[in-house]
């Protein structure tokens, strides 16, 4: 059963993929459809037996990699951690893809299309079953791949390309870390499997490490190498300027990777680890700080883009925001909570902003839409639905889950959780914000589209509607039905998979706050909702006259903080200016000038032998070095034996 | 165990097809046709006995297999001493691979004097295999130099314009160094025998001479890999070398210098070795960081992938020299990975060359739509180059880096920031080719892989999946000659520190 669910994709993929011709479209869709339906199903049976019955396994398939006393293998490591995810995965991938079937119904290259997304689900499969860091590391690269060959997926654009291109290699960047803290567990611990680095953290947790010449904590620096990896994936502050630009993949794509799955990898990733950054404060403060402010950071940028996607793309980023400063106060399960809700909600909310443009025939661009909410019905209330969910409005998911985090940032009583609670108070006012801001732009109003697209506006099949539906139901009840497995009762549902010391437990905390600390999320969602209505639905002129009042604040929101420019002149323009003074400077004025052609030059006869040469003599020449070979061993083996 | 002559017929047998063509008489099509199959043939056998031979061997154990060893110069005490152990059985299989893989890429694409072509080949893969068995010191240098000369002949004769330019510097770089390396031969000669295994079995070099002959030994080796800063032939004479030239260079003649390191720097000077790691690992990483630099800005396809190559050499300097298992079983790894998408890159270059006689990047653009099979291919191997796990160049690449981190977290650190800029020019490079709008007539006309290219491709990108999903193939072979290699080295320090005390 484990087998099917993670290899089932695979299987659809190969057959998609290599076949696609053969089987035509429909087949192609067929197949990988049937993949993911089956692995869907067999994750949830598997999260009957592991979670529900308390049995984790662990399968090995083959070995991998073995040198010396580095030793890994293939495997499936099936606790309760990883067949959550699975459920995640499988579960919204399945929906994706029938989603997909609809959505992409007018591109030449369904096949294709589809066997990425089996691709994409079959990494992140790889990647959530492992059993050591390395195999972690394959589907880490692997889901990597998939997002760079989706996102580019309309390759003749020269926009999509660019971005494939800036994701894969920012996502290298956050790589290098991950890598670095696979070496440096390795050499620390002596294995890179999970269960062997567990077993010995709480004995290293003082040794130190000598790292470029510092002394550091051992613990620390593989945990926060780690992060580095867990950044890159998930977008977090400093290596998040891929994820918006991501967005010029298809839509399903950015729903199935850049919302539900493969951004949360990162989160995935730091709580396998929870028994490593468990012994480790400083790592955890550090997560906190970057996860609280990446939450409000994006959030702020958010407020002012125009693009439906790319408001939902920070949106996301904001949201991992806050699974990280949960997991950086040991809320771990908290984390986890918001990774379920949220991969159903944002899934949700980005398939209906597909459906939105592809009613509106490709437009993404909020401020040609409007009015529309009559046309598209259907579409308009499951976006409602993924976004009172987005505010935290109480009885749906985000809801339980986003409270959960606040209220455990606050329990946690570091200084470093306060800041994590103000910024998170302060990012949900925000994201109650601009959700509406969306749903008000889009669908109110009267409509800015040009008529010829009003009039071909349609709701979206049936086949695309079905997927949101089951997505919608997950962002109503997911928060309800789980709450205390999450809550109060996590040590009981997650088992083994997650470990937290009993001083640290702020998800248990989180239940004694004071009242005011349970009410502020709510509070400051519902104000964000009605001022929303107020700037863009009552007072219309109202969002020119704020953007005049703060016109720096907004230059540098509207622009994501200049990261991608700074950026730009930082890295990517020294590294081509360098690669420049290299090749001309370095290789051909001073090794080649002093070299070869500082010889040739001053060599007339060498000059001379050059241009006698034409390919004609090449034989003789090449005949006269045989010769001269030949004749200098011997000479010198006839000289030094005999003359003596 | 095999009880005939294998390694000698593996070696020899390419002559008998050269002499064979050299009886062909004129220079008709017909003639062109039969010196073809000739040549196809001959390397298929000798492909099918390369097999043969990975097969019996025996991966149990560090000793020489297939030994056969007569008396050659007797009053000299030289002879005739071929044999395979771990570290050179893959080098010997590649060689016989990547032969046959050539001659067909050479089918179309060599109009003129095609006989001598062909028997250039089949000679230079007869001096590749020679070098890989030679386990006498003059039977591997005439086998080492000899693999000059038909390389030589080959850029020389059926490059591109400024083939004589590109074919003398090759010469002249290479030549520079093996005479030094003929000279430290020599005095070897005198001091220890041609043996290597003997030599190897004495512990080595005396101490104080060791550092001379290290010297010596690495400018050759080190012309061949090429390291930095030696490595300005490489691109130039990647550019002009037609493509099976380039296949050849990049996936065997590169490794000559590795498997040199190997079979002669380390085991027979092993202070040395020791005593100048340090500045190879900055050599090392001066080529991965300074190359990759260099490869981001090329406009020429080729010249693009012969920097690369040379950072992908710098992975394997480090790891050999960091002389602990992962290192050098991952330096290992790495150019037998190398050699196999290394070679495949530049066979991917040959397609679009050969359609279009250019290899400027920004001639081409969009060509997914009319050569998607032809991107998938490339699309494999770029990531292979790359090093993404599940190809082989993940496992060469990651275990170097982890070698080298044990030996120095800031040398891990500094080599791994390669991934980065690696991964940065290859995907910009794939990006400009096979991606885009279709801005350029021409290339949005040509026509997807032929039968006989993708006969050549489908086993290249099978093995670089296999050994990248279980690499257990080749280590399982390896791994016995790779420790005996590393115990013995740490024997001989153990040993020199405990006489100076």
């Amino acid at each position: 059963m484990e087998l099917i669910a993670v290899f089932a994709p695979l299987a659809g993929f190969l057959i998609a993929f290599l076949f696609g011709k053969q089987i035509g479209d429909k087949g192609a869709q067929f197949v990988t459809c049937t993949g993911l339906v089956m692995a869907a199903a067999c994750s949830c049976a598997l999260f009957y037996q592991v979670v529900l019955g308390h049995d984790p396994r662990t399968i090995a398939l083959a070995p991998w990699i073995a040198v010396g006393t580095f030793n890994v293998q293939w495997a499936l490591r099936v606790d309760q951690l990883t067949a959550i995810m699975m459920c995640v995965i499988n579960i919204v991938s399945a929906c994706v893809h029938i989603y997909s079937v609809g959505y992409m119904s007018h591109d030449a290259n369904k096949a294709r299309f589809m066997s990425y997304l089996s691709l994409f689900t079959f990494a992140m499969l790889m990647l959530v079953t492992a059993d050591n860091l390395l195999q972690l590391f394959f589907g880490w690269e692997g889901v990597g791949l998939a997002s760079y060959l989706l996102i580019g997926f309309w390759n003749y654009k020269p926009s999509a390309n660019a971005a494939a291109v800036k994701a894969f290699v920012v996502n290298r960047v956050g790589d290098f870390g991950l890598a670095l803290g696979i070496m440096a567990a390795f050499m620390i611990f002596g294995t890179v499997q999970f269960d062997g680095i567990f077993a010995q953290v709480a004995d290293k947790a003082a040794d130190t490490f000598n790292f470029l010449g510092y002394d550091v904590n051992a613990v620390t620096l593989v945990c926060l190498l780690l992060f580095v990896g867990a950044c890159g994936k998930s977008a977090q502050l400093g290596l998040h300027t891929w994820l918006p630009d991501a967005m010029e993949g298809p839509t399903p794509v950015s729903a199935l990777i850049h919302a539900a799955t493969m951004v949360t990898a990162g989160v995935f990733l730091v709580s396998r680890m929870s028994p490593l950054f468990e012994y480790s404060a400083d790592a955890r403060a550090i997560v906190c700080f970057v996860g609280a402010t990446t939450a409000f950071v994006a959030a702020t940028i958010g407020l002012t883009q125009f693009d439906i996607k790319r408001v939902i793309a920070y949106s996301t980023m904001s949201q991992l925001g806050y699974m990280f400063f949960a997991l950086g106060v040991s809320a771990y399960s908290a984390a986890m909570f918001h990774l379920m809700t949220h991969a159903f909600f944002k899934a949700l909310l980005f398939l209906g902003a597909g459906s939105v443009i592809h009613a509106m025939s490709g437009e993404q661009d909020m401020r040609k839409m409007g009015g529309i909410w009559k046309l598209i019905p259907t579409t308009y209330v499951l976006m409602w639905i993924g976004s009172l969910a987005l505010a935290g409005i109480p009885f749906f998911a985000g809801y339980y889950s986003k409270d959960l985090i606040l209220e455990a940032a606050f329990a946690s009583g570091s200084g470093i959780g306060r800041y994590a609670f103000a910024m998170g108070i302060a990012a949900a006012l925000m994201t109650a914000f601009y959700s509406w801001r969306l749903i008000i732009m889009t669908f109110h109003g009267n409509t800015r589209a040009d008529k010829e697209v009003i009039d071909h506006v349609h709701e979206s099949p049936f086949v695309m509607l079905l997927p949101l539906f089951v997505l919608a139901t997950g962002a109503v009840l997911a928060g309800a039905v789980f709450m205390h497995s999450f809550g109060t009762d996590h040590a009981e549902f997650l088992g083994e998979s997650l470990k937290v010391l009993p001083e640290n437990d702020t998800v248990l905390k989180a239940h004694h706050v004071e009242e005011w600390v349970k009410l502020a999320p709510l509070v400051a969602g519902i104000l964000g909702i009605g001022f929303a209505y107020i700037v863009y639905m009552f007072r219309i002129g109202m969002a020119a006259s704020i953007v005049r009042c703060f016109k720096p604040l907004h230059t540098l929101f509207y622009n994501k903080w200049f990261f991608d420019e700074i950026y730009h002149a930082v890295f990517v323009q020294t590294a081509y200016k360098l690669g420049r003074i290299f090749f001309k400077v370095g290789d051909k004025a001073i090794i080649d000038g002093l070299g070869p052609d500082g010889i040739s030059a001053t060599s007339k006869s060498f000059g001379g032998l050059l241009s006698r040469f034409q390919s004609g003599y090449m034989f003789h020449y090449a005949f006269v070095m045989m010769i001269g070979l030949i004749g200098l061993v011997s000479w010198f083996v006839y000289r030094l034996n005999f003359g003596s | 165990m095999v009880d005939f002559q294998l390694l000698s017929l593996m070696t020899f047998l390419p002559l008998a097809g050269v002499l064979f063509i050299m009886t062909l008489r004129g220079d008709g099509p017909n003639v062109a046709r039969n010196a073809k199959y000739a040549a196809l043939y001959t390397s298929l056998i000798v492909m099918v006995l390369g097999a043969y031979m990975l097969n019996h061997f025996d991966g149990s154990t560090a000793d020489y297999q297939f030994v056969e060893k007569f008396k050659w110069f007797p009053s000299l005490g030289i002879s005739y001493h071929m044999g395979v152990d771990g570290i050179s059985v893959f080098f010997v299989a590649l060689s016989a691979f990547l032969t046959p893989i050539c001659i067909l890429a050479s089918w179309d694409s060599i109009q003129k004097r095609v006989k001598e072509y062909m028997a250039a080949f089949l000679i230079l893969e007869m001096f590749m295999i020679g070098t890989f068995c030679a386990l006498d010191t003059i039977l591997f240098y005439v086998f080492f130099e000899g693999v000059l000369i038909p390389m030589f002949l080959i850029i020389g004769i059926w490059g591109g314009p400024r083939r004589v330019y590109s074919a003398f510097k090759f010469f002249l770089y290479t030549l520079l160094g093996s005479v030094l390396m003929l000279v430290a031969l020599l005095w070897i000669y005198f001091h220890g025998g041609t043996d290597i295994p003997e030599i190897v079995k004495a512990g080595g070099i005396a101490y104080k001479a060791q550092f001379w002959l290290f010297l010596a030994f690495f400018a050759s080796f080190a012309v061949k890999m090429p390291m930095w800063p030696v490595h300005t032939w490489l691109p130039d004479a990647h550019v002009e070398a037609p493509t099976a030239g380039s296949v050849i260079l990049a996936g065997v003649l590169l490794k000559m210098g590795g498997y040199g390191f190997l079979r002669f720097s380390v085991p027979m000077f092993p202070e040395a070795a020791h005593f100048f790691a340090p500045y190879i690992f900055g050599l090392s990483i001066i080529a991965i960081v300074y190359t990759s630099l260099i490869a981001l800005v090329q406009e020429d396809m080729k010249k693009l992938i012969a920097y690369s190559s040379v950072a992908h050499m710098g992975f394997v300097t480090l790891g050999i020299f960091t002389l602990n298992a992962q290192g050098v079983q991952g330096a290992m790894f790495q150019m037998i990975s190398h050699g196999l998408i290394s070679g495949a890159l530049f066979l991917c270059v040959g397609v679009v060359y050969d359609r279009l006689h250019t290899r400027e990047i920004g001639r081409y653009g969009g060509i997914v739509k009319n050569m998607p099979i032809y991107a998938t291919m490339f699309m494999l191997f770029m990531l292979g180059s790359v090093g993404l796990p599940g190809t082989s160049g993940f496992v060469g690449e990651f275990l170097v880096l982890l070698g080298g981190f044990q030996v120095s977290t800031t040398v891990g650190l500094l080599a791994t920031s390669g991934i980065v800029l690696g991964a940065t020019y290859m995907l910009m490079l794939y990006r400009r080719v096979i991606f885009g709008p279709q801005t350029n007539a021409d290339a949005a006309e040509m026509l997807d892989l032929t039968w006989k290219e993708k006969i050549n491709f489908v086993p290249l990108a099978l093995l670089v999946l296999w050994l990248g999903v279980s690499p257990g193939v080749v280590i399982n072979k390896t791994q016995a000659s790779v420790d005996k290699l590393i115990g013995d080295y740490q024997t001989a320090l153990a040993q020199t520190e405990t006489s100076h005390e």
